[in-house]
């Protein structure tokens, strides 16, 4: 699917720039070349693709949606994968958690939004295949979406509402169900500008990360033996699947730039599902997003949300590196 | 006068927005005030999904996401 990048990058780094193929420079600056063109592109189309779902599923009717049909646990899934399609910033995090709670949607189901929206989107889906191909991105979104249902699900039988802020829960007691949807009934060819323009602008906000990271990666592909953290970092070791998730926490901002690096790690000998369980870490979970839920949680609600959802991606790291 | 108000707790979003609104209102030389409101409790009132929202006169016109200087400059003058 993307031959024609490589050769335009052999051509213009061996043939044009006349560097050597097999050259450590070259490979690097080959790599750098093919994995910039090829990451960029797919964003812009995924940012795209995912305007156009978004402009026909705006978070109100998602709300609306959820808070009024009942469907036998479905609805953790139904929130879980809404997570995946709707943009997110985590400074929406707290006024889309009360507009939830306050449309009368269960702690549990906002708790599986709230997960995967981070975790899966159109961002970390493009970095994602345009670095590990579309399998590993399939397999990712798969368990991003699970983690969603599954913390979710645990989060809500834990029965956490006490430890919500005192005038969280009187919004709580309060909840009714409410229509704040206004019908956009506009064609998609009038959607459009808006819809790329929005993606543009997405991209402009990453576009540094991204370039960092992949040079950093082309440096470390170029100049690295092959296998080089195996001696470091293996299957056998238990304490890395932990580890990675509890460094990937802290690490919000770069999430962009973090993906096209540990791509190199994993080429170099770090098994994937390490690789993916640190990746959740950076993405799902972030300190910031911690201080904002402060206002609507307790400390204690906030430590057992992300103690619950790093507990999974642990889980699920030791997982793929078990079957991957 | 008009007043523009730019619903945000403070993110990067939110800051471009109120920037943006300023700079549209000083472009435009239409007598308007910028407000910014970070207060959660005082966001929820205008039942705010998704930040950062712009509102010109109490009406939410753009939501979840950045307004261009252009953008308002066009809905300020409408």
């Amino acid at each position: 699917m993307f031959n024609w990048l490589q050769h335009f990058a052999d051509w213009l780094i061996y043939s044009l720039a006349g560097i050597a193929k097999g050259s450590k420079a070259g490979d690097a600056l080959n790599f750098f070349v093919y994995d910039t063109l090829k990451i960029f592109l797919l964003l812009f189309f995924i940012t795209i693709i995912m305007g156009i779902i978004n402009s026909y599923f705006p978070v109100e009717k998602v709300r609306n949606f959820l808070s009024r049909k009942k469907m036998y646990g479905l609805e953790y899934l139904f929130a879980s994968f809404f997570g995946v399609i709707t943009p997110f910033c985590s400074c929406s995090s707290v006024p889309l958690f009360i507009g939830f709670v306050r449309g009368g949607i269960p702690l549990g189901i906002t708790f599986s939004y709230l997960i995967t929206a981070p975790l899966v989107n159109e961002v970390a889906i493009a970095i994602f295949a345009g670095t590990f191909g579309f399998k590993t991105t399939a397999i990712y979104v798969i368990s991003g979406i699970s983690l969603g249902v599954i913390g979710g699900y645990t989060l809500g039988k834990l029965k956490l509402e006490k430890l919500l802020t005192p005038w969280v829960q009187g919004i709580l007691s309060n909840a009714q169900s409410e229509d704040l949807l206004e019908e956009d009934k506009s064609t998609l060819l009038k959607r459009m500008p808006a819809i790329i323009k929005e993606a543009i602008n997405i991209i402009k906000g990453i576009a540094i990360y991204i370039i960092i990271g992949i040079a950093v990666g082309g440096l470390m592909h170029g100049y690295l033996p092959t296998g080089f953290f195996e001696h470091y970092i293996n299957k056998k070791q238990w304490f890395a699947v932990p580890l990675s998730v509890i460094m990937g926490v802290p690490m919000y901002s770069n999430a962009a730039g973090v993906i096209p690096v540990v791509q190199v790690l994993v080429a170099k000998g770090v098994p994937l599902g390490t690789a993916i369980a640190f990746m959740m870490g950076v993405v799902g979970l972030s300190l910031p997003e911690a201080m904002l839920l402060k206002k609507v949680m307790t400390w204690k609600l906030i430590a057992i949300y992300f103690g619950t959802i790093a507990f999974f991606m642990i889980l699920s790291g030791y997982l793929f590196n078990v079957i991957l | 006068m008009k007043q523009i108000k730019v619903l945000g707790p403070g993110c990067a979003k939110c800051k471009t927005t109120y920037n943006n609104a300023v700079e549209a209102v000083k472009q435009s030389g239409i007598d308007a005030e910028v407000v910014k409101i970070e207060d959660i409790e005082e966001m929820l009132k205008y039942n705010v999904l998704t930040t950062p929202v712009l509102m010109v006169d109490e009406v939410a016109l753009i939501k979840g996401r950045i307004a261009t200087v252009d953008e308002i400059k066009q809905l300020l003058t409408k």
